[in-house]
């Protein structure tokens, strides 16, 4: 697969400006970012993941629920309809009755407003002056209240990009859901660890026009997430939505990109099946296939194939499950319209009825199109026959459970007559291939909101924004030019920019007279490299806390310590030792190592004098920790003989 | 507040500076402040939220909140008021069905939500009930009629009787089962209240509810409701019962006896429990399953005794230590009739409560002893206090619950005020009230943290 996924985007020029305009391509991004919060949004729940047995287990259902406005929404009603048994998964440290939605919420967590906040300052977005929180309905399970407490804090912000303004729509702050762990046909099993975590969901506006742009704003917005110094870092702490249009589609999108440079690929086939599926749906019409002349039939046809040689259909008609066949009228051939790579519109069919009819084992259809797939030919043509299909129609078999059979032979008509329609909205999962996508379900709408009557509306007071805009991190682009003015390298100051210890930084120097360019390497580079020593040697220890990374500093700047002598004090502080800063040697300290050196090499001899005074200033500076001054050293020694 | 009120919630500055911009609710705007334009509806305020605030639903279906003070223009662009209906559809009726009353009483067991108070209002006709649960109709014929619509803790005496009364009605004309809506706070009560006012039902009465509104997906409301209609409709067993979740999981419920049950979490799904006791029956939306042998089984004839009355110059005392006298005096100044009184352990107070409990019992006042451990009987005879307490003449009233001790004092007290007389009916079991054992499974509250407790938590099954 990794060689036909490489001819999928090798040469193709994710930034050709001309060909996607021509299309019409448009993206946006909506990214999740977890805040570190030390609690959960609604309870007072560590935050924290787990990979062990649960606790506990309880089970649940879902139905759906009309909005404030007095509607039903599109999703909840296909979720509905796949009937699904809910398994939550419980752990007793970091789950509560809140997120088993037996106890209501407690009120929201101000650390993370507070952030969220600052956030929202940093996208230059428009504060709201009351928060008020909003339940958006899934009913795929993933919340066992059936709902996501969600709440606006900024609208109409923007970052800057290729000199223009990316718009950013609006800024959320919202719980996590549960993390899936099996999805089989009627039962799903979410795992609750994750649930109720802060985030900020960031939706900008569909202001890409490339597959380029959108993977490169994207990188841009994560970085200014991490720039803020409140977010949540490592695997699944961050994660991102895609939305893609073109001229005359409507919006689609890819949920859970997991990869940002895989949102070239993904966005660029996504466009494409909009394109195959316009193109799809200009042949229907041409062939009077119109939303008026649609014609579809089902029929159930278990009767007609028990005696069928394709054993997976025998032995399913012996357990008492049905088979449907749809006819879809006058669409010969069409089915096999290339929507993907290597995908056929019969793609589109079988998703719907994997999600929607919980028919999960592939394949879950045949296509009988004068090849009598999964029959044979002249099973196809008695078929074909019994059930009066003409020769230009298709017919789709679907089987299963009676009910969910049904079920999907009703799916496969609803889907066959949005091709003629319009592109339907979905919300699609990427496959492993990270090019081509799949159905996960129908995308929702507004309908799906509905105000939270279990908590009061929150004002955000002037007072609490002056005090959180002093407190607000610089947009990262901001602060490496400051960086860099300071003469700290370029690639040091992009990534101090977004590193955890910025604002320490930023402290430090405004503090203390420490060398800027030494303290971001100490921060940014020596930080890692003794970590990842560390992790080497099988040692696994948390980073210090910010303030004794701040009193160590100090301490540096105030007692002047050699560079050298603190990466080996700085060393221990992250072993977690109790490291000083060390100053230089006073002169005696410095006079006796100098002699006891001299001394011990006394043999030592170089072929010009300056190469050994180099060897013994070298031995001096290790055997001092750095702490000896080189100059004064080598001027001591020189007075030797 | 008036329902065309074109300002709905909104009061005080708000409410000035939105007529002063001619603003509606409902309106399409576009609203001017100084950071910057929004655009949305205009939806009605919650009465009790400030006055500083117009709540607007952007595009995106979230709401925010904007000062009022910020706001520099209003252009309405549009009208939009929302229809908030349960899709009605007529109740299907099928001769070959059994025919069910459901009575209302108000709570959340089906309902819609009222965007303005957050309030949830009862949707409740046949056809609203069959939009939203529409697996009802697979059940029974289904007849509504909506006798308040209150909160529960609003439910008193005078609403007992009402539904006694509708219920013996009911009775008569022949139905096949009854199913009340409840609020769930005090529906333990009503549910005592409805076994002594309606004494030896040929077909059950189910009391049901929800402990997460209707408005939620993961309500508990449809489950019930379905679970309470089918015992109703098919359920052998005639006794007015409650019908709620048996575990947190929505796999099954329980049936519990109405003199039995006691509500036992503010928000668990999984809330009633039979209290010193096993409940009478498990059910689901298709089945009703006893879980024992001794109850009343329906009848074909209509022989229900309705005894509706209730004196309601009754109170419940919960003793905590170093309670003063003035309480019990207060009572008897105040010309309370009965006194229940939930004691310490097997049923004891403190000495200082003698003197005004003796001048009582002297002056005619019935003065009942229920355990405020809840489980276990009332025993005065282990210590000096409890025979102290005898002899002033105070009842031991056996393991009957608090609650249930009240309602029936009431109900007792309306027939006869004579002490003896009320002691000797408040001793006569009705159904349940007070039983002459209790099994050794009767109190279970599993302690979280055991191994064996853990095992069983991870199969799924509290």
């Amino acid at each position: 697969m990794d060689a036909w996924r490489k001819k999928l985007i090798e040469d193709i020029d994710f930034d050709d400006k001309e060909f996607y305009s021509a299309l019409g391509f448009k993206c946006g991004l909506e990214i999740h970012q977890q805040l570190d919060t030390k609690k959960k949004l609604f309870c007072h729940c560590p935050v924290g993941y787990r990979n062990d047995e649960p606790d506990a287990i309880i089970l649940r259902h879902m139905r759906p629920t009309l909005s404030e406005m007095g509607t039903y929404d599109g999703t909840a009603l296909m979720e509905f309809k796949t009937k699904k048994q809910v398994i939550y998964q419980l752990y007793r440290d970091n789950v509560c009755t809140y997120e088993m939605d037996d106890t209501p919420p407690f009120p929201m967590n101000q650390e993370a407003l507070d952030y969220a906040i600052e956030i929202a300052l940093m996208l230059g977005c428009q504060l709201v002056d009351e928060v008020h929180i909003t339940r958006k309905q899934y009913l795929d399970g993933s919340i066992p209240t059936g709902f996501q407490r969600t709440a606006i804090i900024g609208v109409d912000g923007w970052i800057p990009y290729r000199g223009r303004k990316i718009r950013i729509q609006q800024l959320a702050l919202e719980e996590d859901a549960c993390r899936e762990v099996e999805d089989r046909r009627h039962t799903i099993v979410f795992r609750t660890d994750r649930l109720s975590t802060p985030l900020v969901e960031v939706v900008t506006k569909p202001d890409m026009l490339t597959p380029h742009e959108a993977a490169e704003v994207d990188e841009l917005l994560g970085r200014l997430l991490r720039a803020s110094g409140r977010v949540r870092r490592g695997i699944g702490t961050a994660r991102q939505d895609v939305n893609v249009s073109i001229n005359g589609s409507d919006r689609v999108e890819i949920k859970g990109v997991p990869r940002t440079p895989d949102i070239r690929a993904l966005t660029h086939y996504e466009a494409l099946r909009h394109k195959a599926l316009l193109d799809l749906r200009e042949e229907l019409h041409k062939r009077g296939i119109t939303p008026t002349g649609f014609r579809a039939e089902d029929h159930e046809v278990t009767g007609l194939l028990k005696n069928t040689s394709n054993p997976r259909l025998r032995a399913l008609i012996d357990e008492g499950e049905v088979i449907h066949a749809v006819n879809l009228k006058g669409w010969r051939e069409l089915i096999r319209h290339e929507t993907q790579p290597a995908l056929t519109f019969a793609a589109e069919l079988a998703g719907r009825v994997r999600v929607i009819a919980c028919l999960d084992e592939m394949p879950n259809i045949f296509v009988l199109d004068g090849r009598g797939e999964g029959l044979g030919v002249e099973a196809e043509e008695h078929l074909r026959k019994e059930i009066g299909a003409a020769e230009e129609d298709t017919l789709v078999l679907v089987w299963g459970p009676a009910e969910d059979a049904l079920t999907g032979a009703q799916e496969i008509i609803i889907r066959a007559k949005e091709a003629v329609q319009f592109i339907p909205q979905e919300s699609r999962q990427h496959m492993p291939d990270a090019c081509r996508t799949d159905f996960e379900r129908i995308l929702p709408g507004p309908d799906r909101m509905y105000p939270d009557t279990d908590s009061a509306p929150v004002a955000i007071s002037k007072e609490r924004v002056e005090r959180l805009q002093a407190d607000a991190a610089p947009c990262p682009w901001d602060r490496e030019e400051r960086y860099m003015k300071m003469k700290i390298p370029e690639h040091l100051a992009a990534d101090l920019a977004i590193h955890p210890s910025a604002r320490l930084f930023d402290q430090l120097i405004e503090e203390t007279s420490l060398n800027p360019t030494l303290l971001a390497e100490a921060l940014v580079q020596w930080q890692k490299a003794i970590k990842r020593d560390k992790r080497k040697v099988g040692l696994n220890i948390s980073p210090p806390y910010e303030e004794s990374l701040e009193s160590f500093f100090k301490a540096a700047a105030d007692c002047n310590t050699p560079r050298r002598a603190l990466y080996y004090a700085f060393e221990k502080l992250l072993y977690g030792e109790n490291a000083e800063p060390p100053s230089f040697l006073s002169g005696e300290e410095l006079k006796a190592l100098c002699k006891k050196v001299a001394r011990e090499f006394a043999d030592v001899r170089y072929k010009t004098r300056e190469l050994t005074l180099d060897f013994l200033v070298g031995e001096i500076i290790e055997q001092s920790q750095g702490r000896a001054e080189p100059a004064k050293t080598r001027f001591l020694l020189s007075s030797y003989p | 507040m008036d329902e065309k009120d074109q300002l709905k919630g909104y009061r005080g500055r708000a409410r000035k500076v939105l007529e002063y911009m001619g603003a509606r609710v409902w309106a399409e705007v576009e609203i001017e402040t100084d950071k910057g334009i929004f655009e949305g509806i205009i939806l009605p305020r919650s009465e009790q939220a400030d006055d500083l605030h117009v709540v607007l639903k952007l595009f995106t279906g979230y709401n925010i909140g904007l000062a009022v003070d910020r706001i520099k223009s209003i252009k309405e662009k549009g009208f939009r008021k929302a229809h908030y209906k349960i899709p009605e559809q007529e109740f299907p009726y099928d001769p070959a069905k059994p025919n069910v009353t459901l009575l209302g009483t108000g709570g959340t067991i089906a309902s819609r939500l009222d965007y303005r108070t957050g309030a949830v209002i009862p949707a409740f006709t046949p056809g609203e009930l069959y939009g939203a649960v529409p697996e009802l109709a697979d059940i029974c014929n289904l007849k509504t009629e909506k006798l308040f619509g209150v909160f529960s803790e609003n439910m008193g005496p005078a609403e007992y009787i009402t539904t006694a009364k509708t219920i013996g009605r009911e009775i008569e004309a022949g139905v096949d089962g009854i199913v009340i809506g409840h609020g769930t706070d005090t529906m333990h009560h009503t549910a005592a209240a409805l076994t002594f006012m309606v004494q030896n039902p040929p077909v059950p009465i189910i009391i049901v509810g929800s402990q997460r509104s209707s408005d939620r997906p993961s309500s508990d409301a449809a489950f019930n409701l379905r679970c309470a209609s089918n015992a109703a409709a098919r359920g052998h067993i005639a006794e007015v019962m409650v019908c709620m979740f048996g575990p947190t999981s929505d796999t099954y419920n329980l049936l519990h006896r109405g003199t039995r049950v006691r509500k036992m979490h503010s928000s668990y799904r999984s809330t009633f429990r039979t209290i010193s006791d096993i409940p009478v029956a498990t059910c689901t939306p298709t089945e009703v399953k006893p879980l024992r042998k001794d109850f009343n089984p329906r009848r074909k004839d209509r022989q229900v005794k309705i005894d509706a009355r209730f004196d309601d110059r009754v109170a419940i005392v919960y003793y905590y230590p170093a309670m003063k006298p003035d309480i019990i005096e207060s009572l008897i100044d105040n010309g309370y009739k009965g006194i229940v009184i939930a004691g310490t352990g097997l049923g004891h107070v403190n000495k200082p409560l003698y003197e005004p409990l003796r001048k009582a019992c002297k002056m005619g006042i019935s003065v009942m002893m229920t355990v405020q451990t809840l489980w276990g009987y009332v025993q005065m005879f282990v210590y000096d206090t409890g025979r102290d307490l005898m002899e002033l003449g105070i009842v031991p009233c056996s393991n009957m619950l608090p609650e249930v001790a009240y309602i029936k004092l009431g109900w007792v007290l309306a027939h006869t005020e004579t002490r003896e007389e009320v002691a000797k009916m408040m001793l006569t079991t009705v159904n349940g009230e007070i039983t002459e054992r209790e099994p050794h499974d009767g109190y279970l509250i599993f302690q979280g943290g055991l191994p064996e407790i853990e095992e069983f938590l991870k199969r799924g099954l509290r």
